[in-house]
């Protein structure tokens, strides 16, 4: 536990001190906070048409309009983010030799990938944590449902966690970052996408594809919907990649 | 300390280290000397439980590399080749990640990093960023990440490589120094520095261990004698038979510039007088008398073909 802790500590210190970190932060924020700000111009804008409308007041509602997209655009933008925070967690350190010490350290694989992954979830949380504000300047303005908006950052978190299981397992993959990026980027692009092609496949396929695509799952936490099937997705999709880090990094021992 | 038996390791289908023994005793500052290529990096990760060989067994401490890993990691101090360090850090942040997982916490962690702090000197520099440090600092933080915890075993890989001369002669102090009570094994392509340290040399070639010595014994064993370059102004020809005829001269070559002379002697030392005198006797003009030790390329060429007659008869 010790060891987790050093390594955690440790990377959380790198990355604050990395320029991509507080790029990739301020990027997050203004984006977010432009996809807020237009989502609630345009919740205004229509409230003023309800004036009008009897039937358009009846069906206006917060949360569709502003907390659900929002989470929405959380997740594309996290799409873009996150294989920036993950590519360097190994391949930095294969290319700069640094794994080799960490390799010869009285320290277990598992150990450094817990304190990776807890790293680069805790740069996540602390970026997430900044979008807070939106939703309490919401909450001042209007009767914001809190069980929906705390339910979507579960999700958000959940998938976020997701795609950097699966950046840790990129960057193991090489020294190259950008390499990484880039696989953990259509990676992560063709999951999500894949469930677009229910339509096209047959009624068996579509469904896999629909339970397979990364972002499906991600869409009933956003109605305020918990369910234990989108749980155990996530949960079961990051300890899959964590686990092929782990065999992978071990294959050492023999290719040499 | 170290006892391995009959290592290979194949990268492919290519074997880097093939039927490796070695034996090093605990207090020993032992020396792995070889080119580049000849396999001291992978003994060396071997040793480390860096990586499996693909077949023979290593214990460390009586401990086995393969399935007591990080019980051997615990006991072994390891600075590997080029001193790969966390830049971003500071010497204080990153000695103090090396200490934590090492498992040191609380005071200890603290008076440990103090202890190696002071003993490789880096007390003014603790707080700078390790990308700013030059390249023989960064050798003593490479150094002293090794030596928190106090393990008994020292896996230093090309220690000197790529520093400057002021900063090799520190480095070789340091490791002096450090020895004692610890197991010191390092890897080296540097004569010299092998013969000023190590109480005991392992010669690679090729993936296999050549010899195995004092170092004083293998310099002796492999000179056989004095090489003295000379350079004189003169009819040729008859310098060299003159030079011939000295007592003690086994053999006289052509050196690579025009007017030097190679000569081969007995390890005898007032051969060299004699060659002076002689020059001077008889009326030529001695420009230059060097004394002139064997390249370690030399002494590789010398053992393997000399390895490769053993294995002939």
């Amino acid at each position: 536990m010790n060891a987790v802790l050093g390594v955690l500590r440790k990377e959380m210190r790198i990355t604050y001190t990395s320029p991509i970190f507080y790029a990739a932060a301020f990027i997050f924020l203004v984006i977010t906070g432009y996809f807020f700000y237009s989502a609630t111009a345009y919740f205004s804008l229509l409230s003023m048409q309800a004036g009008q409308n009897p039937f358009l007041a009846e069906n206006l509602n917060l949360t569709n309009v502003v907390v659900k997209p929002f989470f929405g655009d959380l997740a594309v933008i996290l799409l873009l983010m996150l294989p920036l925070l993950t590519m360097r967690l190994y391949a930095e350190e294969k290319k700069s030799g640094t794994i080799e010490l960490l390799f010869t350290y009285p320290v277990s694989d598992s150990a450094v990938l817990a304190g990776k992954f807890m790293a680069t979830m805790a740069v996540l949380l602390s970026m997430l944590l900044g979008t807070l504000p939106y939703m309490i300047i919401l909450e001042t303005m209007a009767d914001l449902e809190w069980g929906i908006v705390l339910s979507g950052y579960l999700g958000v978190v959940l998938l976020g966690a997701a795609f950097i299981a699966l950046g840790v397992f990129t960057s193991s993959l090489t020294e190259n970052q950008i390499v990484a990026a880039v696989i953990s980027f259509g990676a992560l692009l063709l999951l999500w996408a894949v469930g677009w092609a229910k339509a096209l496949a047959g009624p068996g396929l579509g469904s896999i594809l629909e339970h397979v695509s990364i972002i499906g799952h991600l869409d009933p936490f956003t109605q305020g919907l918990i369910d234990t099937r989108d749980i155990v997705f996530y949960v079961v999709f990051i300890f899959f990649w964590l686990f092929l880090t782990l065999r992978f990094l071990q294959s050492r021992y023999w290719r040499g | 300390m170290i006892h391995a038996e009959e290592l290979t390791k194949y990268y492919g289908t290519k074997p880097a280290i093939q039927d490796v023994s070695l034996s090093i005793d605990k207090g020993r500052i032992v020396g792995l000397l070889g080119p580049n290529g000849a396999g001291k990096t992978t003994i060396l990760r071997i040793l480390t439980c860096y990586m499996q060989p693909t077949a023979g067994r290593v214990t460390v401490d009586g401990l086995d590399c393969r399935t007591q890993s990080l019980e051997v990691r615990k006991r072994i101090g390891f600075l590997p080749e080029m001193v790969p360090l966390y830049s971003d850090l500071t010497i204080e942040k990153f000695l103090s990640f090396s200490g934590t997982i090492k498992g040191l916490n609380g005071s200890r962690l603290k008076s440990d990093m103090d202890r190696v702090i002071d003993e490789c000197g880096l007390e003014e520099h603790r707080k700078r960023l390790i990308k700013y440090l030059s390249k023989g600092l960064k050798q003593r933080v490479g150094i002293a990440q090794a030596l928190l915890g106090d393990p008994p075993l020292l896996i230093l890989d090309e220690p000197t490589t790529g520093l400057d001369p002021a900063q090799i002669i520190d480095v070789r102090n340091l490791i002096r120094d450090l020895g004692g009570e610890r197991t010191v094994l390092l890897s080296t392509h540097i004569l010299p520095e092998v013969s000023q340290l190590c109480e005991r040399v392992i010669i690679l070639h090729k993936g296999r261990v050549r010899k195995e010595d004092a170092p004083g014994n293998l310099a002796r064993e492999i000179q056989k004698g004095l090489r003295t370059i000379l350079s004189v102004d003169g009819p040729g020809e008859e310098i060299r038979q003159k030079l011939s005829g000295i007592e003690g001269v086994s053999e006289v070559q052509d050196s690579s510039k025009p007017g030097e002379y190679m000569v081969l002697s007995s390890g005898d030392e007032s051969v060299r007088p004699r060659m002076a005198r002689m020059v001077v006797e008889s009326g030529w003009d001695l420009q230059e008398m060097r004394s002139s030790e064997l390249s370690l390329e030399e002494v590789f060429v010398h053992l393997v073909t000399e390895e490769g007659g053993e294995d002939v008869s």
